[in-house]
């Protein structure tokens, strides 16, 4: 069960423990971001982890990357999604972008000032087809102007830079769309809502209004449809799937503790609590299998010749990493429910060691985070032409 | 067989201009083919060309042009 330790996952557990665990509480109640986490992450240079080493970042691959989050996520969920989040920006600009001298001076520059970049891939008007946008970059001689009516920007007001969808161009089709990095100097953030969740409190996701201009350069030249099948989806799907599973973690883990207790009490008897545990860490088991599984087919893809493009553009990859999303994020709640029932009121209880009402709030975010209903919809799509050959 | 490409791509692709305006190489996803369309035009081209598109085709490339679908078309039948 225990991952192999490296510099890294020490530096994460360490930063997990007695950082982000004590401010937790903090975080949720006051809907608040990690500040003090993600500083720390950036001291240890984290936020440049997956950063090529000849550019001096950490060179990290999807495994130790899943690794992080799921540490994590042990001990405070909101740092652990703003982390993944993070990388996921970090990645679609490493494996798209180091043809052009502007990104990798960019990368370079990230591994020093270690930037905190979030995602603005959602608008008003798409429905949440991330897929589409409304918006389109408006070219002006080497310049383009931008603005965008975002729904919800992750640590929007928090992040140094952000990497935002949009159409290519005025005349460009909804699906037809490019990335675009624009730092901080070069865009505005009007907050339009606010952000008082029931869980996931601390990743400050509200609506925003953004304007933005800058010099062409910050345009990714690779199309966002392949940059999503290619490193987007795969990212976000293992990376949040891996947070999902150190919240399961965390609560089976105060289970664990829980029957512990009741068995000192009664020495000599086996709590009828311990049958529910036996039952509840045979199914972690089953929800780390397949994130790890995952996670290590993409790491080898991604070392390809090819980067894994032929392979991660494939329906049948589409198909299996939609089913991880699902799959995890269902039995996340169910994990974390039981986890409840064996810790019955000290479990309900807000200050209790082995409180499990925070890990099911924000477990209940996983199934709208891409609502499930949708990636179903766009599974069942995929197989009525899929073949299993 | 390009004139009945075109002809499921103007009926399933809900692409924003007319295929019959469209070059052989045209790209079809610049042209607004979204990935749940396309899977519709594969199902037609299936049932029109008696073909079935292995799990090997069924990628964004195969399916990025008229002449990239009547290259795979033709590899199909042989």
């Amino acid at each position: 069960m225990a991952n192999p330790q490296t510099s890294s996952t020490s530096a994460a557990a360490r930063i997990g423990l007695e950082i982000a665990a004590p401010n937790s509480t903090s975080v949720d109640r006051e809907a608040r971001f990690p500040r003090e986490a993600i500083d720390a992450l950036k001291a240890e240079r984290l936020l440049s982890a997956y950063v090529p080493p000849e550019l001096g970042g950490g060179g990290l691959g999807m495994i130790e990357l899943s690794q992080l989050c799921e540490i994590l996520a042990q001990h405070c969920s909101s740092t652990a999604m703003v982390f993944a989040m993070h990388q996921i920006q970090v990645a679609c600009i490493a494996r798209h972008g180091l043809g052009s001298p502007f990104f990798k001076r960019y990368l370079t520059d990230l591994v020093e000032k270690q930037y905190l970049i979030a995602s603005v891939t959602s608008e008003a008007g798409v429905g949440g087809e991330m897929r589409t946008s409304v918006c389109a970059v408006e070219h002006q001689g080497d310049r383009f102007k931008l603005d965008k009516d975002a729904t919800t920007i992750s640590y929007g007001a928090h992040a140094d830079d952000l990497l935002v969808t949009a159409r290519r161009a005025p005349e460009a089709a909804p699906s037809d769309q490019s990335l675009v990095l624009l730092s901080k100097a070069e865009y505005s953030l009007e907050q339009n809502g606010a952000w008082d969740t029931l869980g996931m409190r601390g990743t400050c996701s509200p609506p925003f209004k953004l304007r933005s201009s800058g010099s062409s350069e910050r345009i990714l030249s690779v199309p966002f449809a392949e940059i999503a099948s290619n490193t987007m989806v795969p990212f976000s799907h293992i990376l949040w799937a891996s947070c999902w599973l150190g919240i399961a973690t965390a609560a089976v883990s105060k289970a664990r503790s829980f029957v512990r207790m009741q068995a000192r009490s009664k020495p000599g008897t086996t709590p009828p609590t311990a049958i529910r545990l036996a039952e509840v860490s045979g199914t972690l088991q089953m929800m780390r299998a397949n994130v790890h599984d995952v996670a290590e087919e993409c790491e080898k893809l991604m070392a390809q010749p090819d980067a894994g493009a032929d392979v991660l553009s494939s329906m049948s990859f589409a198909l299996k990493m939609n089913n991880l999303k699902v799959a995890t994020s269902q039995v996340l709640v169910d994990i974390v429910q039981r986890c409840l029932l064996i810790c019955g009121i000290m479990g309900y209880k807000n200050d209790s060691k082995v409180s499990i009402g925070q890990h099911l709030r924000d477990g209940l975010s996983a199934a709208l985070m891409v609502g499930n209903d949708r990636i179903y919809a766009t599974n069942a799509s995929m197989l009525l032409v899929l073949k299993e050959d | 067989m390009l004139d009945e490409i075109r002809a499921i791509l103007k009926e399933h692709g809900r692409i924003t201009v007319d295929p019959a305006t469209l070059a052989d190489d045209a790209d079809l996803y610049l042209a607004g083919l979204t990935s749940h369309a396309s899977v519709n035009v594969m199902l037609a081209l299936e049932d029109k060309f008696e073909v079935e598109f292995p799990d090997r085709m069924l990628k964004r490339g195969i399916f990025g042009s008229i002449a990239s679908i009547r290259a795979a078309i033709e590899e199909l039948k042989g």
